[in-house]
């Protein structure tokens, strides 16, 4: 939820309230709507966000609903760019929905074994166990240079048509709308699981995990769970930066990747499902506009961004907005 | 006799060579209201750990209604009907008290791993989850973020996330550690009124609360058991009056 609810006269319907889709949730889909039609010169830009949104959106899952950190999520989305391609490469598996789905099906499969290795550690050992899967499956890529292309990544893997009558055309048309309608589809899944009973419990298990077992609540098998779900999602994010771009490169699992998302997700505000989102655009066009200015020191000015928003607005840019809102509405 | 609704026998527990739990033998019948006194680090937390599967014992055996629990998992012996409070509050400081204890009550029914279901339409969790805190005069705060109640107010929600999970036995880890000395008497009269079915076993330092609500008392000092009693009796026990309170007479 962005913004928070107004109280319900019955105390009852608050958890009902929360859930409820608002007239500023369509506006705020409508609006990324708007590069197709307004800036067709940066549809490239949009699709790198639209992948980049989904990619937050399943650390979010983790980090921001199940209070699960990881220092190496990029080790998912690699495994869903790579498989995307080798489909097409070794299998001429073309058709790109189904394409989509096996690669984010692998990245679960991957995440379901990690995630026993994640629910038994915390804090520190948590960041680095999943900083050392990052690392690991980041060499083990560079090393299985026969079916990775090692150093020099796999390149022209063209899907075909999407529904068999859209190509990717060279100026991102298809592929923009192609990225938002998955992030968007997979977006209304992950609404769907947070405000469900598996969502509440998750964000029991952020809030104190310790306490779970007390209310008859097995926290591992549930951690599992979510974490094979976010793995899922990340490997989708994966596939689709492959299948929009025709090529897939190392720093698809690097560890700049893993700590990309991490910012971006901190700085659009964790456990909100449009943190990510915010957070991606914000970070992307900073990125795209500041490097034009000064290509060598634009990471400079994200630094102090990410450094001012977890001190003065720990809830990050939509947390702020939230808190926001309610201080207005309380005032009105 | 019938069954008693849990049971420890010959507890041991060893950290190293201090020795937390030293043959813990003790029933709690049906329905009781059992007081566990003692002296700071006589073990009363730690026989809570261990009866609720947080620590594993060296040797010994629990019992929840004549079956052995002792190497459940903690999460299974809540789902038997054994549940706790805990000595410093462990709540969900960001979820209201609804959600909590809404959380507590669909993790009881096995609802909780449910992700295709709409949170908002349990309505029977979130109905009854609103009638216990509304019995635990919690009703009003019932949509705020736990962090922003009053502390007293937290224990009880305490205890409400405890109740949720309609235990057979309760224990409570000094539920009234930190209140106002006016509103303790009024957190143990929720105790009080607690469904007569319910074991209760709690743990209180206020010797006027223990004299006043439990109808036995047992004394630990040192992992061991010192005495085990009614209430008078442990009052004139002179080892008890030794070791725990340093030869002072109880006052009831």
């Amino acid at each position: 939820m962005v913004l928070a609810a107004p109280a319900p006269s019955d105390p009852r319907r608050a958890i009902a309230a929360a859930a409820r889709w608002r007239w500023y949730e369509t506006l705020f889909w409508l609006a990324l709507l708007l590069p197709y039609p307004l800036l067709p010169t940066y549809l490239d830009l949009a699709s790198q966000i639209a992948i980049a949104a989904l990619f937050a959106l399943s650390l979010d899952l983790i980090l921001g609903y199940a209070g699960v950190i990881s220092l190496g999520h990029a080790a998912f989305f690699g495994i869903g760019a790579y498989f995307a391609a080798i489909l097409v490469q070794r299998w001429g598996w073309t058709e790109p929905f189904s394409g989509l789905l096996v690669s984010g099906v692998a990245a679960a499969a991957v995440g379901y074994l990690a995630s026993f290795l994640i629910v038994r550690v915390s804090r520190l050992a948590l960041l680095m166990v999943t900083l050392g899967l990052g690392v690991l499956l980041e060499e083990a890529a560079n090393h299985l240079s026969g079916l990775t292309g090692g150093n020099d990544g796999l390149h022209e893997i063209a899907v075909m048509p999407l529904l068999g009558r859209f190509t990717f055309d060279l100026y991102g048309r298809t592929a923009f709308l192609y990225a938002l309608a998955v992030l968007f589809l997979m977006f209304l899944a992950a609404r769907r699981i947070v405000h469900s009973p598996f969502g509440l419990s998750l964000r029991g298990l952020r809030e104190n995990a310790a306490r779970m077992p007390a209310l008859g609540a097995p926290s591992r098998a549930r951690i599992r769970v979510i974490y094979t779900i976010s793995a899922f999602y990340a490997g989708i994010a994966g596939a689709l930066l492959t299948q929009t771009t025709g090529s897939v490169a190392l720093e698809a699992l690097g560890f700049q990747r893993s700590a990309e998302v991490l910012i971006m997700l901190v700085l659009g505000g964790t456990g909100r499902l449009y943190g990510g989102i915010v957070g991606s655009i914000v970070f992307l066009v900073a990125r795209d506009q500041l490097a034009d200015m000064n290509p060598q020191y634009w990471f400079f000015w994200i630094g102090l961004l990410l450094i001012l928003v977890v001190l003065f607005i720990p809830g990050g840019i939509v947390g702020g907005a939230s808190a926001l809102q309610a201080r207005l509405g309380r005032r009105a | 006799m019938s069954t008693p609704a849990l049971a420890a026998d010959g507890l041991m527990k060893s950290f190293g060579s201090l020795r937390v739990a030293d043959n813990v033998s003790f029933e709690l019948p049906q329905g009781a209201r059992h007081a566990l006194i003692g002296p700071n680090g006589a073990g009363k937390t730690t026989l809570v750990n261990l009866l609720t599967g947080v620590l594993a014992p060296d040797h010994g055996h629990v019992y929840l209604a004549g079956a052995e629990i002792t190497h459940l998992a903690p999460d299974r012996r809540v789902k038997r009907g054994l549940a706790r409070t805990f000595q410093i509050n462990a709540l969900f400081p960001e979820l209201t008290p609804l959600e909590s204890v809404t959380l507590a009550i669909l993790e009881r029914d096995g609802v909780a791993p449910n992700w295709r279901r709409k949170l908002g339409g349990c309505s029977a969790a979130i109905e009854e989850a609103h009638a216990l805190l509304q019995r635990l005069a919690l009703a009003e705060d019932c949509n705020r973020r736990t962090r922003e109640l009053a502390y007293g107010r937290q224990r009880l929600l305490e205890i409400a996330l405890a109740l949720a999970a309609q235990p057979k036995v309760l224990l409570l880890d000094e539920p009234a550690a930190g209140v106002p000395a006016g509103e303790s008497a009024e957190l143990f009269q929720v105790i009080a009124s607690l469904p007569s079915d319910i074991a209760v076993l709690f743990i209180e330092h206020d010797m006027h609360l223990v004299f006043r609500f439990a109808s036995r008392i047992i004394v630990m000092a040192g992992g061991r058991i010192l005495a085990e009693g009614l209430p008078a009796e442990i009052a004139h026990n002179p080892e008890v009056r030794a070791v725990y309170l340093g030869g002072t007479e109880i006052h009831a």
